[in-house]
């Protein structure tokens, strides 16, 4: 009896795998600003521990999170346009496939310019 | 003469043979009363190239296995019986051709997705109906014509898309919201709704529109177009809801 998947994952096009990565990055940059609240927060309390805490994030491991906080920002941010252009433009639902690969290809574009100059920074 | 009228028939049959291959269908089987879980069985089926994925079930329960169970009534794509999830994907059965499907790889064959199993692809539409019910999905009119109410072309087409629908609830089920909050009323459910709001003769515009300006009402739409894709009716179910998410912030249709 050969072992067989609990169901098969529901295969929606574009709309759902974009609502899927929304979702994912929306989390993502929450418990980024969760973290970014508190750390900076501790400025009012002791400029030492500030800094302290800051200069742990002088690693290239976080270095490289920046870039994944970048990438999810980018596309939860230029999805979330489009996503405002399905509800509000009245074209918005006839085009919404249209404008994903345009907020793929300017959320690659902006990455694309952004990456080499950070990654010089973290690893210079 | 006969000979000529024999070639005739030789040559038309050929002509008319339609050509048979065979595929493997991996069923999603429950049975409530056997105490299993639900699990994948396999039949190895002879098609003909004309044959829907419902025919294939159909030889299946005529020929190998009497106890499959799902539901088919008109069997032409008009009574919405037979939604299923036909290779990860919300189908009716009767309107998939088993040749548009890739037939070197098994065929996955499962109840739709949301609403409880009641046996194999048999699902419990209750709550489905339920939540077409609260919407109201009757004319709602005070005046008393001698005759028909009438309406102008352009006033119908405002809704003619939305009258389409056949309730099979492939929409609704191919919905990840609905998956996870059973409460939302579902893309069918604001479909009929909009088949009413938007229908010049029905005064009961403002009183759908308060019943789904609701938590669980239209503003649980996420646009995912997994309904749009699904409809076998071909409706735009996105838009009719993004249509309704507009007339209750304007107020009025």
């Amino acid at each position: 009896m050969p072992t067989m998947p609990a169901g098969t994952l529901y295969r929606g096009k574009v709309g759902m795998w974009s609502w899927v990565l929304h979702r994912i990055t929306g989390v993502a940059i929450f418990f980024f600003l969760l973290v970014h609240v508190l750390d900076t927060a501790l400025v009012r309390l002791s400029p030492e521990a500030y800094n302290a805490v800051i200069g742990t994030y002088k690693t290239p491991i976080i270095g490289l999170a920046e870039l994944g906080l970048v990438a999810a920002i980018l596309f939860h941010a230029l999805n979330g346009v489009r996503v405002i252009l399905i509800d509000f433009w009245r074209k918005g639902v006839k085009y919404q496939n249209v404008m994903f690969w345009i907020v793929v290809a300017v959320a690659l574009l902006i990455f694309i310019g952004f990456a080499p100059r950070h990654l010089a920074h973290v690893f210079g | 003469m006969a000979t000529a009228v024999a070639t005739k028939g030789t040559e038309f049959e050929q002509m008319g043979a339609v050509p048979t291959f065979q595929v493997t269908l991996f069923v999603r089987r429950f049975n409530p009363e056997d105490g299993q879980e639900a699990r994948w069985e396999d039949f190895d089926v002879q098609v003909h190239g004309t044959d829907r994925v419902l025919d294939a079930l159909h030889k299946i329960k005529w020929e190998m296995d009497g106890s499959l169970t799902f539901r088919r009534s008109c069997a032409h794509g008009v009574c919405g019986s037979d939604a299923m999830r036909i290779n990860g994907r919300n189908r009716l059965a009767c309107k998939t051709l088993i040749k548009d499907l890739d037939i070197t790889q098994p065929i996955y064959v499962e109840p739709i997705k949301g609403l409880n199993v009641e046996k194999d692809l048999v699902v419990d539409m209750n709550p489905f109906y339920q939540a077409y019910r609260d919407i109201n999905p009757f004319l709602i009119a005070s005046d008393k014509p001698e005759k028909e109410r009438l309406q102008s072309a352009e006033q119908h087409s405002k809704f003619e898309d939305t009258t389409k629908c056949i309730l099979c609830a492939a929409c609704t089920t191919s919905c990840p919201v609905f998956w996870t909050d059973g409460q939302y009323f579902g893309p069918a459910a604001i479909v009929n709704a909009h088949r009413f709001i938007f229908d010049s003769r029905d005064e009961g515009a403002e009183l759908r529109i308060d019943i789904l300006n609701d938590k669980e009402g239209v503003w649980r739409c996420r646009t995912t177009f997994n309904c749009t894709e699904a409809c076998p009716r071909g409706i735009e179910v996105t838009k009719a809801i993004a249509e309704v998410k507009q007339a209750i912030l304007r107020g009025k249709p």
